[in-house]
C-alpha cells in the first residue's frame, strides 16, 4: 500500500500530525476487496446506513416527544399532525425499524450460508450477534414509547418474563419497572435507554468493522484471497455497487413510508394504553415473532425464557459447532440443503408466533422449536463430520475467469 | 431449494393474513383516498363532518382534531369561528385567580361530549364510546370496517342467538353484540348540497371524514411520496448504469 499524497495544505497539515485521512484512504478507498462479491454482500453497508437514518430521525423525534404516560400517545400524534414534516420523521423511524431488521436478518443468513463465521472471523461474528441483541433491546423499548395498547401490553408481557428467574424473579421485575406495574417510571427509563443504546450500537458496529478490516471480507467462494489478482480496491468498485444497492433499498423503504406507513404495525397501537383493558391478542412486532413462538413452545415459564434467549445466544458458539473447514455452502452439498430447511423453519416459527397458542399451532410450534435447536446442536456438527465437500477452486481469480462455468454449476 | 423456501415463505405469509380475523371480514369498499394517487373527496368530507357533528358527537369525542383543522378541508375561517363558538371551554385563571368559561376558539380542540370517561359510561349504560380521532387506524379493516359497522345493524338477531340486556346485533362487530344503538337512520341529517341522506350515504361520508381525522397528512404524504419515489427510481437507474460502466474493466 502506497502512502497517498494530499494536495490540500490543511489536509496535509492535519494528516502529518494525525493521519486520519491516510487511515480513511486505506480503509475506504484502497481497501482490497475480493472481486467476486454478489449482491448479498450489500447488506452490511445497508445496515450501517439504516442505523444512521434511525439515529437522525430519532433525535428529531425526541425533540417533540414527551415521555409521560399522560402525554406520550398524544405527543406522537402531535408530531404526525402539527410538527412540520413530523409525519415523515415518524414514519421513517417507525418503518426504519422494520427495514433495519429485514436488512440485518438477510446479512446474518448471508453469513450462515457462506460460512463467514468461521476462522479467522469468529470475533467479527460474535460482535455481530451482540449487535443484533442490542438492536432487539432498542427496538423493544422504542415500541413502548408511543404508549399505545400494544406498547403497554408488550412491555408488560416481556418484562414479566424475568419473574421466571428463581428466587429473585419478582424483585427483578419490580426493579425493571421502577414500581409495581409498567407505569411512568418504566416509560421514562425506556426512553432514556432507547436514546442511549443506538450509540452503543454505533460503537459495536465500529468494532465489528475493525475486526472485519483485520482479516478482510469473506466471499461467495469462501476461499482465502491469494494475492492482488483476487482483489479490487473498494473505491470506486464497491462504493458504486453499495450506492446502487442503497437506491434499491430506499425505493422499497420509502414505498412503505409514503404509501403504507402502518403496514408493519398493529391497529391496537393506535389505541392509547389502558392498563384495565387487555387486547384479545398480544402480538409483538413481526421481527420478534420467531422468538415469541419459541418462548411459548416450552410449557415451563423459565424453560421458555431460557430457550428464547438461547435461540439467539446459540449463534455465539456456532463457529465451534461447525467443524467443517470449507466455508461456502456452494461446496457443501449437505449443509446447503439444511441451510434452506433452517430458513423455512424460521418462517414457520414466525408464523406460529403470530397465532394464538392453541390446538395444532402448539404442536407445530414445538416441532419447529425443537428443530431449530437440533439444527445447531446436532445437525451442524454431524454434517461437518460426514460431508464430503466439492473440490474448491484454486483461487478467486481462476474461478472468476476460466473456472467460471464450473463455479456456476456449484451454486 | 431456494425456490422452495420462497414458496414456503409466501404460503406462510398468505396463511397468516387469511386466518387473522375472527369477526367476519368487512367487505372492501372503493375509497377515493386509497391508492397511490388517493385524496379525500371535499364534498364527502363536508357532509361527513355534518354527520359527525349532528349525530356521533353526542356520544363520541374527537380529541386530536382542533377546530382550526377544519380549514384544511375547505371550511372558511368564519365558518370555523362560528362552529367553535357554539362550544364552551374552561379557561383561566384570570387576573383574580378565578377559572371561567368562554366560547371555544379556532385553536381549541374539539370539545368532548362528556367531561370524563365515567360520565360517558354513565350515560351509555356502562360502556364507553371510544374517541374517534384514530378509529380508522385503530381497527383491523380500517375504513371498510367502520362503514360495515355503521351499515351492519339488524333489528332482530339471527334465530337462537342469545342477546344480553341493552345490546344490539351487528353483523361486523366482533362477537356481534354492541352497546352502541344503531346511530344512523334515513334522513337524520339534511345535507346542504341536497344529497339524499340514506344510511349508506351518511355512513360513507362520516367514514371519509373520520379517515381524514385519523390521517390528515395523507394528501401531503402521497403527493410528496410520488415525487420522492420517482426521483429515487431515476437516481437508482443512473447509479446502476454508472456501476456497469465502472465495473466494465473487471474480470
Ligand atoms: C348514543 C350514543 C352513541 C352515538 C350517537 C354513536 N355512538 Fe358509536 N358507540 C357508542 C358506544 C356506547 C360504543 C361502545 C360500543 C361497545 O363497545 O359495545 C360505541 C362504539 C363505536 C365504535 C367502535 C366499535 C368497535 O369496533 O369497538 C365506532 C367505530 C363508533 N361507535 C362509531 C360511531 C359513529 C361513526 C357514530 C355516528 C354516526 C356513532 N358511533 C354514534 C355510542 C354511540
Ligand atoms: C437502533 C436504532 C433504533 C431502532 C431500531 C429504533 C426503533 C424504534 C421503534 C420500533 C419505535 C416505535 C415506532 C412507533 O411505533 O412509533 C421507536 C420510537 C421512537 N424512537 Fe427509536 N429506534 C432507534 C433509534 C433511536 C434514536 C437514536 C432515538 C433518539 C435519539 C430514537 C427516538 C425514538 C422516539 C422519540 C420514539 C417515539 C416516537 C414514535 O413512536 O414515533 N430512536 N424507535
Amino acid at each position: 500500500m502506497t502512502k497517498p499524497q494530499w494536495n490540500n495544505g490543511l489536509v496535509r497539515w492535519i494528516d502529518d500530525r494525525m493521519p486520519i485521512f491516510t487511515l480513511m484512504h486505506h480503509e475506504l478507498v484502497d481497501y482490497p476487496t475480493p472481486k467476486n462479491f454478489n449482491y448479498w454482500w450489500n447488506f452490511g453497508s445497508l445496515a450501517g446506513i439504516v442505523l444512521v437514518i434511525m439515529i437522525v430521525t430519532g433525535i428529531f423525534l425526541a425533540m417533540s416527544y414527551t415521555p409521560h404516560v399522560d402525554y406520550a400517545f398524544e405527543s406522537v400524534e402531535r408530531i404526525v399532525r402539527d410538527v412540520n414534516y413530523g409525519w415523515l420523521l415518524r414514519y421513517l423511524h417507525m418503518n426504519g425499524g422494520s427495514i433495519f431488521f429485514i436488512v440485518v436478518y438477510i446479512h446474518l443468513f448471508r453469513g450462515l450460508y457462506y460460512g463467514s463465521y468461521k476462522a479467522p472471523r469468529e470475533l467479527l461474528w460474535i460482535l455481530g450477534v451482540l449487535i443484533i441483541i442490542v438492536m432487539m433491546a432498542t427496538a423493544f423499548m422504542g415500541y413502548v414509547l408511543p404508549w399505545g395498547q400494544m406498547s403497554f401490553w408488550a412491555a408488560t408481557v416481556i418484562t414479566n418474563l424475568f419473574s421466571a428467574v428463581p428466587v429473585f424473579g419478582e424483585a427483578i421485575v419490580t426493579w425493571l419497572w421502577g414500581g409495581f406495574s409498567v407505569d411512568n417510571p418504566t416509560l421514562n427509563r425506556f426512553f432514556s435507554f432507547h436514546y442511549l443504546l443506538p450509540f452503543v450500537l454505533f460503537a459495536l458496529v465500529f468494532l465489528h468493522l475493525w475486526a472485519l478490516h483485520v482479516h478482510k471480507s469473506n466471499n461467495p467462494l469462501g476461499i482465502d484471497v491469494k494475492g492482488p489478482q483476487d482483489t479490487i480496491p473498494f473505491s470506486p468498485y464497491y462504493t458504486i455497487k453499495d450506492l446502487f444497492g442503497l437506491g434499491v433499498l430506499m425505493v422499497f423503504y420509502l414505498f412503505f413510508v409514503f404509501f403504507a406507513p402502518d403496514f408493519f404495525g398493529e391497529p391496537d397501537n393506535y389505541i392509547k394504553a389502558d392498563p384495565l383493558v387487555t387486547p384479545t391478542h398480544i402480538v409483538p412486532e413481526w421481527y420478534f415473532l420467531p422468538y415469541y413462538a419459541i418462548l411459548r413452545a416450552i410449557p415451563d415459564k423459565l424453560g421458555g425464557v431460557v430457550a428464547m434467549f438461547g435461540s439467539i445466544l446459540i449463534l455465539l458458539i456456532l463457529p465451534w459447532l461447525d467443524r467443517s473447514k470449507v466455508r461456502s455452502a456452494r461446496f457443501r452439498p449437505i449443509y446447503k440443503q439444511f441451510f434452506w430447511i433452517l430458513v423455512v423453519d424460521c418462517f414457520v416459527l414466525g408464523w406460529i408466533g403470530a397465532k394464538p397458542p392453541e390446538g395444532i399451532y402448539i404442536t407445530i410450534g414445538r416441532i419447529a422449536t425443537a428443530y431449530y435447536f437440533l439444527h445447531f446442536l446436532v445437525i451442524i456438527p454431524l454434517i461437518s463430520m460426514v460431508e464430503r465437500p466439492k473440490p474448491l477452486p484454486e483461487s478467486i481469480s481462476t474461478a472468476v475467469t476460466k473456472g467460471g462455468a464450473a463455479v456456476k454449476e456449484a451454486t | 431449494m431456494a425456490r422452495l423456501t420462497l414458496i414456503a415463505a409466501a404460503l406462510v405469509v398468505a396463511a397468516g393474513t387469511a386466518t387473522a380475523a375472527e369477526a367476519p371480514k368487512a367487505p372492501s369498499h372503493d375509497w377515493g383516498f386509497q391508492g397511490i394517487f388517493g385524496s379525500y373527496d371535499r364534498a364527502a368530507l363536508r357532509r361527513g363532518y355534518q354527520v359527525y357533528a349532528e349525530v356521533c358527537a353526542g356520544c363520541h369525542s374527537l380529541r386530536l382534531v382542533a377546530y382550526r383543522n377544519l380549514m384544511e378541508i375547505g371550511f372558511t375561517e368564519d365558518e370555523v369561528t362560528e362552529i367553535a363558538s357554539e362550544f364552551e371551554v374552561l379557561d383561566g385563571p384570570d387576573d383574580e385567580g378565578e377559572m371561567f368559561t368562554r366560547p371555544a376558539k379556532a385553536a381549541d380542540y374539539f370539545v368532548p361530549p362528556f367531561p370524563n370517561d365515567n360520565a360517558a359510561r354513565f350515560a351509555n349504560n356502562g360502556s364507553l364510546p371510544p374517541d374517534l380521532s384514530l378509529i380508522t387506524k385503530a381497527r383491523k379493516g380500517g375504513p371498510d370496517y367502520l362503514y360495515a359497522l355503521l351499515t351492519g345493524y339488524r333489528e332482530e338477531p339471527p334465530e337462537g342467538f342469545q342477546m344480553m340486556d341493552g345490546m344490539v346485533y351487528n353483523d361486523y362487530f366482533p362477537g356481534h353484540q354492541i352497546s352502541m344503538p344503531q346511530p344512523l337512520f334515513e334522513d337524520m341529517v339534511e345535507y346542504a348540497d341536497g344529497t339524499p341522506a340514506t344510511v349508506d350515504q351518511m355512513s360513507e361520508d362520516v367514514t371519509v371524514f373520520l379517515a381524514w381525522a385519523g390521517s390528515p397528512e395523507l394528501e401531503a404524504r402521497k403527493s410528496l411520496g410520488i415525487k420522492v419515489l420517482l426521483f429515487t427510481i431515476v437516481l437508482t437507474a443512473m447509479l446502476y448504469a454508472l456501476k456497469r460502466r465502472i465495473w466494465a474493466d473487471v474480470h
